[in-house]
C-alpha cells in the first residue's frame, strides 16, 4: 500500500511540474493570469479557497497515512479485537466547529464579491442629453456560432473581434438569438451565460500592463454546449488604450464603404454582393434589425486576427473556409446559402474581403 | 392473519386497510407515492406560475378573459361532494357493511363521471370560442398541462374504483380487497385536494388578473 | 422447493429471471444490466479521451462527439451508478434489516423491468438516426433546435426508467419502515441501510420534477407545446430550475449509498465498529435534507441576480460540515482499528483522499464569483469525476468485490483484484487531476476538440493515457468474473470473517426465503454481537413456522413492454408516419391493460410450510 500511495504521489507531482513548467497556461487565455479588476478578484477568491482547502486536505492526509500505517493487521494478531469506540463528543463538535469557521472565513468575501461584480447601476445613467451615457456598454449577441458586438451609444457594430479599452470599466449586455450561449474571456473574468429569454448584464475591466503581456488580444470561448461546433465559437477581444479606443470609434463611425481599386476586389465586390450581402454587412453602421443581422459584420474583414474565429488570417484559408464552411465549422449556418464558386472568382471574392478596412482607409 | 379469512361485523377489525402486513405495507407505500405526486404538481403549478398570461401576441385570450366561475364553482361542488361521499363509503366498510359501502361508492363515480362531464365542456369552450388550444401559447400549454394531469388523474381515479366495485360486487370484503378500496378512496381524497389548489390558484387567482 | 431449485435448463433459468419478484435475483439483473450500460459509458469516455488526445483530431466527427459526451453522462448517472447501487440495494439492505424479501415484490420487479426498456430505448438511438446531442442536462434552447429523434429518445428513455427508479425508492422507504426484524431499531440499522433509506426519500422528492420537465420536453417537441419555445411566450430557464432541483438531489442519490458501503467496509475490515455512528446518520440525513437547497449552484453564471447567487453560495458551503463529518469518523473509524488491506478495504481507503479532493472543490465552487470562471469548464469536469468516479465508482467496484460471495456464493480474485484496483486508481488520478488546471487555463468543457498553441496539449494528452489505465482496470475485472465463475469455489456464510451485519450470518446466497426464522436483533452490528458471546448463529425472534411468499410474474415485464412499444410510437407521430398513432395507443393498452389484468386477479401467494424448512439443510436461515 505505502509504495503505490508513494508511485501515485511521485506521478502527481509530476503532473504538477509539467504544469508549472507550461506556466499556468498563455497569458491570453488562463485564469490564471488574471488581466483585469474582474479576474484579479475571483482570482484572489480562488487563492483564498485553495488555501483553506489545501489545509484540510493536509490535516485528512496526516491522520489517514498514520491511520492506515500505524494500524495494520500484522502477522500474529489475527484474532485481537480491537476495542470498539462509540464515538467522542469532543472530537465530533472540534470537527463540525472548525470547518463552519472556515466556511465564514470563504462566506464573507464571496458575499462581497457576488454583489461587487453584479453591480451595474452605471449602465442605467443616461446624463447626456442625446441619451447616451458615460458608460461604456457592448451588447453582444451570441450566435450559432459567432459573436456580434454593437456599441448602442456610437451605432458601431462590428463581430468576431471585440475591441476594448484599457483600464476602464466595460458593461456588457448579453443575449443570444437561437440557443443559449455563454460569454467567456477567461483572462478578464468569469463568464455569463447568454440566455435566449432576457438580457444578462455584466462588467469587465482589462488592466493596461497585463494587456500588454498578453499581445493586446485576448482569447474569448462560448463556454455552454450550443450543437456541433460549439468548441469552434471562439472571439477575441482587442484592448487599446482610452485615447486609442476613441480614435477607433470616430474611425468607425466615419467608415465609409470599401471602394476597391484592384480589379481582383472589384470583380469580387460584384460576387459579394450577388452571394453574401444578404446576410452580410460591411459597414460598420448597420441599422437593420437583429433578426435580419443573420452573419457576421465585415466591416473590418481585413483587419481581423482570424478567419472565422479560427483559421489564420490569410488569403488561403478564407479560400478554403469559403469552400467548404462545413469542413471548418460542421453545423454552421453559412454551408450552401451561396452559389458554388470556381477558383477564379473564390481568388477575387478573397481580395474583395481582405480589403475591407476601416482604420488603414 | 390470513387475508381470506370470513368476518363478521364483530369480529370485522378497526382499521381493515391496516390489519395485514401487506395492507400496512399497501398504506405506506401509497401516502409515499401521494408525497411523489405532490411534488409533481408542485412543479407544475410552478410552471403555471410562471408562464401564466405568457403569450406571443396581444390577440390571445389572457386568464382573465377566460375563465368563467359559474362552471367552475359547479365543478368544484361536485368534486368536493364527491370526496365526501367516498368518506361514507369509508365509513361503511369499517363497519362491515358492503353493500352501503357500494353505494356510496356508485355515488362518489358519478359525482366524478359530472366533473369530467364539465371538464370536457369547459376545455371544447376554450378551444372553438376563444382558440385558447395547447399549441397557441406557452399560456395554453401550461394551463392544458396542470388542468389535463388533474383530468387524467381523475379518469384513472374513475377507472380504478369501477373495476375494484365490479370486481368484488359478488365477493363482498375481506382484509385482501379492504386495503384496495381504502387506497382508491384516499386517492380520490387526494385528486379533490388538488383541484382545491387549481381552483384557487388557476381559476379565482386568475380572475383577479 | 429446494428439489425445484436444482437443476434447470437453460430456457428455464431465463423464464425464472424474467418473471422473478426476488430482491436477491432482482440484484442480479439489475447488476447485469447496470454493469452492461456501464461498459457501454465506458466505451464512449475513451472515444471522447482518444477524440481529445490531440489538438485538432479528427477521430470522431463534432456531430458524433456530443452524442458520445451526451449518452456517456446521461448513460454513467442512470443507467450505469444508479442501477447497480440499486443491485447492491436490493441484495443486502434486505437482509441487513431481517426481512424475508422487500415490501412490493411485484413493484420492485416492475422497477427493474422500466429501468432496463427505458434504458434499451434511449440506447437504441444510435441505430435509429442518431443518439441524443445536447448533453446530459439538455437545455431546453438546444434540446429544442436539435434535429433528428436523439432528443426524443432521451426524453421517453428518461421517462420510463425513471417511473421505475421512483417505484424502487417508494419499496426501499416501505420496506425500512415496515418490515425490520424485532429489535432492529432506526438506530440499529447499519449505515448502507440508512443510506438506502434516505437516498430513496430523495428518489421520491428528486424525480417528479424531472418527471414534469420531461414531459414538457415531450410535449414541446412531440406534440406541439411551447413550455421552452420562447418566441410563443415559453422560457428555457424553467427547464434549468427543473434539471437542477432534480439533478442536485440525483448525485446525493448516488453518493449517499456508496457512503454506506464504504462505512460497512471501513468497519468490517479495521474490526471496529463506526465510530460516532449516530452523527453519521444525523449527517446522512443532513445532507439529504440540505440537497434539496442548493440547486441553483448550477446556475451561478444564468443571470439569476447577486441576491440568489449569495444565498445559494452560503447554502452549498454549508453542506461542506456534514460531510466533513463524516470523513473524520471514518478517519477514525480505522483508527485504533486493526486493519485488513483487502480489495474492497483498498478501494475504501483510497476513497478518502480522492473523494476529499473532489469535495473542497466542490466547495470552491460553492465561491459564485471564482465559479464563473469554472463554470462549464474543465475545471468542472474534474471535479465530478473526483467525486462520482472517486466515490461512486469506488463504492461499486468496491461493493462488488465485498458483496460478489453474498450474491453469487463465490470470491472474487483478490489477486486480480489488486490488479484491478492500481491501474482504476492511477488511471483515474491520471485523468482527472490534470483537468482541474485545463479548465482553470480556459479550456471550456464539452468541447469536440482545441486548437493548438493554448497551451492545453500536454494536459489532454496525460488525461488520455489515464483514461487508458482505467480501461485495463476495468477489462481485468471482467477477466476476474470470468475466472471466478468458472471456478465456483462456494464460500460459507462469513467469508470476510469479520462481518458484522445480520447478511453475513445467513448461507451465501441467502435461501430465497433469506431467514428461517426471523431473528432478534440486540444492538448495532448484530452478527458481531452474537460472535462476541461466542455464538456462529442469530437469535431467532419466532419459532420455525410457514413463511408466505409472493408469486412470480411476468406482469411487470409486460407492463414496461407496453410503454416501450408505446414510445416508439410516441416518438415516430411527429413524422407523420401512419403506423405511429396505432402503436402509441398499442402500446399504452397493452400496460394499462396488464396493470388491470394485475388488479383484477386475485394473487395471494403461497406457503412454504414448517415442514419443508425443517428438512433443509442446517446451515441455511436461522437455527433455533
Amino acid at each position: 500500500m505505502k509504495d503505490r500511495l508513494t508511485k501515485w504521489r511521485l506521478l502527481s507531482v509530476f503532473a504538477v511540474l509539467a504544469l508549472a513548467l507550461s506556466g499556468c497556461g498563455e497569458p491570453f487565455l488562463s485564469t490564471l493570469k488574471p488581466a483585469g479588476d474582474v479576474a484579479k478578484q475571483q482570482y484572489n477568491l480562488m487563492i483564498l479557497s485553495t488555501v483553506i482547502m489545501v489545509t484540510v486536505i493536509a490535516v485528512v492526509t496526516v491522520i489517514f497515512v498514520l491511520a492506515i500505517t500505524r494500524f495494520r493487521r500484522k502477522k500474529g494478531d489475527e484474532n485481537k479485537i480491537p476495542k470498539q469506540v462509540e464515538g467522542s463528543h469532543l472530537l465530533e463538535i472540534i470537527w463540525t466547529v472548525i470547518p463552519i469557521i472556515l466556511l465564514l472565513i470563504l462566506a464573507v468575501p464571496t458575499v462581497t464579491a457576488t454583489f461587487d461584480q453584479a453591480n451595474v447601476k452605471d449602465m442605467d445613467k443616461k446624463p447626456k442629453k442625446d441619451g447616451t451615457r458615460d458608460a461604456l456598454v457592448v451588447n453582444v449577441r451570441a450566435n450559432l456560432y459567432w459573436w456580434e458586438f454593437e456599441y448602442p451609444d456610437y451605432k458601431v457594430m462590428t463581430s468576431q473581434e471585440l475591441v476594448v479599452p484599457t483600464d476602464q470599466k466595460v458593461y456588457f449586455n448579453l443575449k443570444a438569438s437561437d440557443v443559449k450561449h455563454s460569454f467567456w474571456i477567461p483572462a478578464a473574468g468569469g463568464k455569463m451565460d447568454t440566455n435566449t429569454d432576457n438580457v444578462n448584464k455584466f462588467w469587465l475591466k482589462f488592466d493596461s500592463d497585463k494587456s500588454e503581456e498578453a499581445g493586446n488580444l485576448f482569447y474569448g470561448k462560448c463556454a455552454e454546449l450550443c450543437g456541433p461546433s460549439h468548441a469552434l465559437m471562439d472571439f477575441k477581444v482587442e484592448t487599446k488604450s482610452q485615447d486609442d479606443f476613441k480614435q477607433w470609434i470616430s474611425t468607425m463611425q466615419s467608415a465609409k464603404p470599401a471602394a476597391p481599386t484592384d480589379t481582383a476586389a472589384v470583380e469580387g465586390q460584384k460576387l459579394f454582393e450577388q452571394n453574401c450581402l444578404s446576410c452580410h454587412a460591411t459597414s460598420p453602421d448597420d441599422s437593420r434589425p437583429e433578426q435580419a443581422r443573420l452573419a457576421p459584420n465585415l466591416a473590418t474583414f481585413g483587419e481581423r486576427s482570424r478567419i472565422a474565429g479560427i483559421l489564420d488570417h490569410n488569403e488561403e484559408e478564407l479560400k478554403n473556409w469559403i469552400r467548404d464552411p462545413e469542413k471548418y465549422k460542421p453545423g454552421n449556418k453559412m454551408t450552401g446559402t451561396y452559389k458554388q464558386l470556381n477558383e477564379q472568382e473564390l481568388d477575387q471574392l478573397a481580395a474583395y474581403l481582405m480589403s475591407l478596412k476601416v482604420e488603414e482607409q | 392473519m390470513q387475508a381470506e379469512e370470513k368476518f363478521t361485523p364483530q369480529t370485522w377489525p378497526e382499521s381493515p386497510e391496516k390489519a395485514t402486513l401487506e395492507g400496512k405495507n399497501k398504506f405506506l407505500g401509497f401516502w409515499l407515492f401521494l408525497g411523489g405526486e405532490t411534488v409533481l404538481f408542485a412543479s407544475l403549478f410552478a410552471t403555471y406560475i410562471a408562464l401564466k398570461d405568457k403569450v406571443p401576441s396581444p390577440d390571445h385570450m389572457l386568464a382573465k378573459d377566460l375563465f368563467e366561475l359559474p362552471l367552475v364553482f359547479v365543478m368544484t361542488m361536485l368534486l368536493l361532494t364527491s370526496s365526501l361521499t367516498s368518506v361514507y363509503s369509508m365509513y361503511h366498510m369499517k363497519n362491515y357493511n358492503f353493500k352501503k359501502m357500494q353505494l356510496w361508492m356508485l355515488i362518489t363515480v358519478i359525482l366524478g363521471l359530472g366533473f369530467l362531464a364539465c371538464e370536457f365542456y369547459e376545455f371544447h369552450h376554450y378551444y372553438t370560442e376563444y382558440n385558447h388550444t395547447f399549441t397557441s401559447s406557452a399560456f395554453g400549454s401550461a394551463f392544458y398541462t396542470l388542468t389535463g394531469f388533474h383530468g387524467a388523474h381523475v379518469i384513472f381515479g374513475l377507472v380504478w374504483m369501477i373495476l375494484l366495485m365490479v370486481r368484488n360486487a359478488g365477493r363482498g370484503l375481506s382484509l385482501y380487497n379492504a386495503p384496495k378500496f381504502y387506497l382508491a378512496s384516499l386517492y380520490w381524497h387526494f385528486i379533490d385536494v388538488v383541484w382545491v389548489f387549481i381552483f384557487t390558484v388557476v381559476y379565482l387567482m386568475g380572475m383577479v388578473g | 422447493m429446494s428439489t425445484i431449485a436444482q437443476k434447470r435448463g437453460f430456457a428455464s433459468t431465463v423464464w425464472d429471471y424474467l418473471t422473478t419478484v426476488d430482491h436477491k435475483k432482482i440484484a442480479i439483473l439489475y447488476l447485469i444490466a447496470g454493469g452492461i450500460f456501464f461498459l457501454m459509458g465506458g466505451v464512449e469516455a475513451m472515444m471522447i479521451r482518444a477524440q481529445l488526445a490531440v489538438p485538432n483530431n479528427d477521430f470522431v466527427s463534432a456531430g458524433l462527439f456530443n452524442e458520445l459526451l451526451t449518452m456517456h453522462g446521461t448513460t454513467m448517472i442512470f443507467l450505469a451508478a444508479m442501477p447497480l447501487l440499486l443491485a447492491f440495494m436490493n441484495a443486502i439492505m434486505p437482509l441487513q434489516i431481517g426481512a424475508r424479501d422487500v415490501a412490493f415484490p411485484f413493484v420492485n420487479a416492475l422497477g427493474f423491468w422500466l429501468f432496463f426498456f427505458g434504458g434499451l430505448f434511449l440506447n437504441l438511438s444510435w441505430f435509429l438516426g442518431g443518439a441524443p446531442d445536447a448533453g446530459w442536462t439538455s437545455y431546453a434552447s438546444l434540446s429544442l433546435a436539435s434535429e433528428g429523434h436523439g432528443i426524443d429518445f432521451y426524453a421517453l428513455g428518461l421517462q420510463i426508467s425513471g417511473f421505475g427508479t421512483l417505484m424502487g425508492g417508494i419499496n426501499f422507504l416501505v420496506t425500512i419502515i415496515n418490515m425490520r426484524a424485532p429489535g432492529m431499531t432506526y438506530m440499529r440499522m447499519p449505515l448502507f441501510t440508512w443510506t438506502t433509506f434516505v437516498a430513496s426519500a430523495l428518489i421520491l422528492f428528486a424525480f417528479p420534477p424531472l418527471t414534469a420537465s420531461i414531459f414538457m420536453l415531450t410535449f414541446d417537441r412531440m406534440f406541439g407545446a411551447n413550455f421552452f419555445n420562447v418566441a410563443a411566450g415559453g422560457n428555457t430557464i424553467i427547464w434549468e430550475h427543473f434539471f437542477w432541483i432534480f439533478g442536485h438531489p440525483e448525485v446525493y442519490i448516488l453518493i449517499l449509498p456508496a457512503f454506506g458501503i464504504f462505512s460497512e467496509i471501513f468497519s468490517t475490515f479495521s474490526r471496529k465498529r463506526l465510530f460516532g455512528y449516530s452523527s453519521m446518520v444525523f449527517a446522512t440525513v443532513l445532507i439529504g435534507f440540505l440537497g434539496f437547497m442548493v440547486w441553483a449552484h448550477h446556475m451561478f453564471t444564468v443571470g439569476l441576480g447577486p441576491v440568489a447567487n449569495a444565498i445559494f453560495a452560503v447554502a452549498t458551503m454549508a453542506i461542506a460540515v456534514p460531510t466533513g463529518i463524516k470523513i473524520f469518523n471514518w478517519l477514525l473509524t480505522i483508527w485504533g482499528g486493526s486493519i485488513k488491506f483487502t480489495v474492497p478495504m483498498l478501494y475504501a481507503v483510497a476513497f478518502i483522499p480522492s473523494f476529499v479532493a473532489g469535495g473542497v472543490t466542490g466547495v470552491m465552487q460553492a465561491v459564485a464569483p471564482a465559479d464563473y470562471q469554472y463554470h462549464d469548464s474543465y475545471f468542472i469536469v474534474a471535479h465530478f469525476h473526483y467525486v462520482i468516479v472517486g466515490g461512486v465508482v469506488f463504492a461499486l467496484l468496491a461493493g462488488t468485490h465485498f458483496y460478489w460471495p453474498k450474491m453469487f456464493g463465490t470470491m472474487l480474485s483478490e489477486k486480480i483484484g489488486k490488479f484491478t484496483f492500481v491501474f482504476f486508481f492511477i488511471g483515474f488520478h491520471l485523468t482527472f487531476f490534470v483537468q482541474h488546471f485545463l479548465g482553470l487555463m480556459g479550456m471550456p468543457r464539452r468541447v469536440w476538440t482545441f486548437l493548438p498553441g493554448q497551451g492545453l496539449d500536454t494536459g489532454n494528452l496525460v488525461s488520455s493515457i489515464g483514461a487508458a489505465f482505467m480501461a485495463v482496470g476495468v477489462i481485468s475485472l471482467l477477466i476476474n468474473v470470468v475466472i471466478t465463475s468458472v471456478k465456483n469455489e462456494r464460500v460459507g456464510n462469513d467469508p470476510w470473517e469479520d462481518g458484522r451485519t445480520l447478511e453475513w450470518a445467513i448461507s451465501s446466497p441467502a435461501p430465497f426465503y433469506n431467514f428461517k426464522q426471523l431473528p432478534l436483533v440486540r444492538g448495532l452490528d448484530a452478527y458481531w454481537l452474537e460472535k462476541m458471546e461466542g455464538k456462529t448463529t442469530l437469535t431467532p425472534a419466532e419459532p420455525i413456522g410457514d413463511i408466505h411468499m409472493p408469486n412470480s410474474s411476468f406482469v411487470p415485464f409486460v407492463i414496461s413492454l407496453g410503454l416501450f412499444i408505446a414510445a416508439f410510437g410516441a416518438m415516430y407521430h411527429v413524422d407523420d408516419k401512419a403506423w405511429a398513432l396505432p402503436v402509441l395507443i398499442g402500446g399504452l393498452v397493452i400496460t394499462f391493460g396488464a396493470m388491470i389484468y394485475r388488479s383484477l386477479k386475485d394473487d395471494h401467494g403461497f406457503h412454504i410450510h414448517k415442514e419443508e424448512l425443517m428438512e433443509e439443510n442446517d446451515d441455511k436461515g436461522v437455527k433455533a
